[in-house]
């Protein structure tokens, strides 16, 4: 097979490595043609390697001194499993491309809440800070299930004017879901301009309801299955007010008081079972592979790969557990 | 010189070609038609009249010269034959496999009339196959111009503009978004059509000609069409990113999950390879009783690739008939022998969901042809109270494409209301240096046209630049305004020469 794929700007080479928990971790990469042009909201699709498939990914966020796009990724399929054993410092991916979709119009508001849910935390990131440099009073309200799995702090607090905490156990900031963090922002400020979320449909979804009695204008990024996320496939329609849209060259980012979430979660669930057999024999073939392996491969510091992934034995989250489906719920942006 | 032949004295039957058994090959990705042997193209080049004033040639949206190929090729000269075509389509292997010589050259060959017409296109393919076996390139000596061109987009178009470009001497580099080359080439035309190896074998040769390919670059969003001519030193652009943007259905239940659009199922079959999941980690939906709508090359791509997907019935639905049908006569053909089961004059109205979110069915109506239509196609209407309901779980559309909108969003191109790039007659854009042809100019076409397209812009690129070997008087009009660049007659070159120096 001759060699067509060559790509002369950027090896799309990891440069950093960064486990937030045991399913999320972050990877930088560097693609500084990439890190000039990308703007808070866009997106990339990666793919691992040359038999992978091409996934979506936020663009969580850029340092154009450095040259670098940064991804948050979260371990629930097949391909972010695989790449959470796989991408270590040093090592390339096979395909990065972008920076997709329209960039957030990240100005205008005076007063601004940037939320972030699971995966949508890094996301909203950079949305925050470019709210921020342009002058809003910028609120930021993350949710987490737990304490262990809060990161970026620091980052949200250096560009926040507030900062809300929620966690489903109480452990860090407030006990309760987005939404009741939400709910403490607008009891504070009745003149909140714009609410952007990202994160799961569900809790976009819900977002969404608790902004529209206030008319709060709501935005929110969408993440359908999608393939070439140039206009091609039609896999990322959406509904919008009755209007069919792709969120990859019309989104992602979208009026999300006029969204049809329950359509686009039934959307998500399209390769369910295909979804399932993938796991489930990458999972069988790690542990046919891993007891013979001679040990972890050189680049792998145990430091920084996920627990229970940087020894020889078998990561004990796949062969002794049972199988743990994903929800598709939970395969929030950037999954 | 041998008798003149006639008629009379040429083989009278075509020579038959070498295709795969309909049961065995709807099992696999493998190419159908395998081809000539050398027997049968000398046989059938013998058929050929080698009128003194062809009108296949006439027929050709590049002008091959086929009586001029066609003679080498009798006189075994298979090389000469080779270097005859690539005077004017570098790709000789791909044009023989998916032109639709029907309506092009042997549509007009003079054989046609009284027998069936020279195979024009399985003896381009021959020649083609000939010369990827053998490893034949013609690149000439190249004496560089200094100039660089940026090409958008890897399929035909940008191809065929990028080959001519390089031949003139220019630094040429494609850029394509996807992780391949090759365009709809790759991405759209099943294996079983035309095989990568092809593809790839092609773009070798434009590799040769020393023609840099950019892959995973999206254009308008990494940097701008401007900043291609501004800060990165581009000294013209073409634009050929082609119409993939699929039209959608637009009836009730088109959203649920097992509807899909016949781009997504070729660009995840093809490209990306689906058809080998799990080993490839790209899904594919797989449907048993399979309703693909439209009657077009796509749609039969789309029906025939469900068969070899495992399908156990595949159904086509078109609303009007046979003889309006788009599609290559060839691959209808294919289709009915594998045994796809076509209803015309049928059109979908409604899908019907089974209560989980998939497919259970469609509900069809029956049409009938009314007056002819501003395509000159009789238009079918609905005949009233005909609906039907019609059981499938997986519904393939195939309806038509749109322009793809990343360059029209990101780039101050003057588009037209439905979105494709406007050019004056020689493809110039409205701004100066871009140039673009293909299907992003004229909406969905065929990989020749988009070919033509793409020489033509290039012609146009070289009087741009002020390049001396082209054919200037190749370009519209020798007075009126299409002789013209921005007011310019392109003869004076003065405009292009201040951007040399």
């Amino acid at each position: 097979m001759t060699d067509v794929t060559a790509n002369e700007r950027s090896t799309f080479e990891i440069v950093a490595r960064e486990d937030f928990s045991d399913v999320t971790y972050l990877l930088e990469i560097h693609h500084p043609l990439m890190a000039r042009a990308a703007r808070p909201g866009q997106f990339v699709i990666v793919m691992s390697h040359e038999h992978g498939e091409r996934i979506p990914l936020t663009i969580a966020d850029f340092d154009r001194q450095e040259g670098t796009v940064t991804l948050v990724i979260q371990a629930v399929g097949k391909t972010t499993r695989e790449m959470q054993q796989t991408c270590q410092v040093g090592t390339k991916l096979y395909a990065v491309v972008g920076p997709m979709g329209d960039p957030s119009h990240t100005g205008g508001a005076r007063k601004i809440v940037c939320v972030g849910g699971g995966l949508g935390v890094a996301p909203i990131f950079p949305q925050a800070r470019a709210f921020k440099e342009s002058g809003a009073y910028v609120i930021g309200v993350v949710g987490f299930r737990t304490k262990d799995l809060v990161f970026w702090e620091a980052k949200f607090r250096a560009c926040c004017d507030e900062f809300i905490v929620c966690t489903d156990d109480g452990s860090a900031g407030i006990k309760g879901l987005i939404t009741d963090g939400i709910k403490l922002a607008i009891a504070k400020h009745p003149d909140i301009g714009e609410l952007v979320a990202i994160g799961p449909p569900v809790m976009m979804k819900a977002c969404a309801e608790a902004t529209r009695p206030h008319k709060i204008r709501t935005v929110v990024s969408l993440n359908p299955i999608m393939v070439d996320g140039t206009g091609m496939c039609g896999g990322c329609r959406v509904k919008v007010g009755g209007q069919v849209k792709f969120a990859c060259v019309d989104g992602p980012d979208f009026d999300g008081h006029q969204v049809d979430f329950d359509d686009l979660m039934s959307r998500l669930r399209r390769f369910r079972e295909e979804e399932k057999v993938a796991l489930e024999r990458w999972s069988a073939s790690c542990r046919m592979k891993n007891p013979i392996s001679p040990g972890p491969p050189e680049s792998l510091p145990p430091a920084q790969a996920a627990p229970g992934l940087s020894t020889a034995q078998v990561p004990p989250d796949l062969a002794s557990e049972p199988l743990v489906l994903p929800d598709p719920f939970e395969e929030v942006e950037g999954g | 010189m041998a008798k003149k032949k006639t008629i009379r004295t040429i083989p009278q039957q075509r020579s038959p070609v070498r295709e795969q058994d309909p049961r065995e090959r709807v099992r696999n990705f493998a190419e159908v038609n395998c081809g000539f042997r050398v027997e049968d193209a000398l046989n059938e080049a013998e058929r050929c009249l080698l009128c003194p004033d062809p009108a296949c040639v006439e027929g050709c949206p590049v002008s091959i010269d086929i009586p001029g190929f066609i003679r080498k090729l009798s006189a075994k000269d298979f090389r000469g034959a080779y270097d005859v075509i690539t005077g004017t389509n570098l790709l000789p292997a791909i044009c023989g496999r998916v032109c639709p010589q029907e309506s092009q050259c042997e549509g007009v060959c003079p054989v046609g009339e009284t027998l069936e017409p020279v195979a024009i296109g399985r003896l381009e393919r021959f020649v083609g196959d000939t010369a990827i076996a053998e490893r034949w390139t013609n690149i000439p000596y190249i004496e560089p111009s200094g100039f660089r061109i940026g090409i958008v987009g890897s399929g035909p178009a940008g191809m065929a503009c990028a080959a001519d470009m390089a031949k003139a001497g220019c630094d040429v580099t494609v850029y394509e978004a996807f992780h391949q080359a090759g365009g709809v080439l790759k991405y759209g035309i099943p294996d079983f059509r035309l095989p990568n190896a092809v593809i790839d074998a092609e773009i070798e040769n434009l590799r040769k000609l020393g023609v840099k390919f950019e892959c995973n670059t999206l254009v308008g969003r990494l940097f701008t069409i401007e900043q291609m001519i501004d800060e990165m030193g581009y000294d013209a652009v073409f634009v050929g990113t082609g119409a993939g943007c699929p039209t959608l259905l637009g009836i009730p239940g088109d959203f649920l999950n097992g509807v899909l659009s016949a781009n997504e199922l070729l660009t995840r079959c093809n490209l990306m390879l689906a058809r080998e999941f799990p080993t490839y980690d790209t899904p594919v939906p797989f449907g048993r009783r399979v309703a693909v709508i439209g009657s077009g090359n796509t749609a039969m791509d789309a029906m025939r690739v469900c068969l070899r997907l495992g399908a156990e019935k595949v159904h086509c639905i078109y609303r009007r008939t046979k003889a309006e049908s788009p599609a290559r006569a060839e691959e209808i053909h294919h289709a009915e022998e594998e045994g796809i089961e076509f209803h015309w004059l049928t059109n979908p109205v409604e899908i019907l969901d089974d209560g989980k979110g998939n497919v259970r069915g469609m509900r069809c109506i029956r049409m009938a042809l009314g007056e002819p239509d501003e395509s000159g196609r009789r238009r079918p209407v609905p005949v009233a109270a005909s609906e039907f309901d019609f059981e499938c779980d997986m519904i393939v559309f195939a309806i038509g494409t749109n322009a793809n909108p990343i360059i029209g969003q990101t780039a101050k191109l003057k588009l037209n209301k439905r979105g494709y790039i406007e050019t004056d007659a020689n493809l110039a854009t409205s701004m100066a240096g871009v140039f673009a042809g293909g299907d992003i100019v004229t909406g969905a076409a065929t990989v020749i046209e988009a070919m033509g397209a793409g020489r033509k812009a290039a012609r146009s690129m070289k009087a741009y630049l002020g390049i001396r070997d082209t054919g200037v008087d190749d370009l519209a009009g020798p007075n009126g305004s299409a002789g013209k660049l921005f007011g310019i007659d392109v003869r004076e070159r003065n405009f292009a020469r201040i951007r040399v120096a």
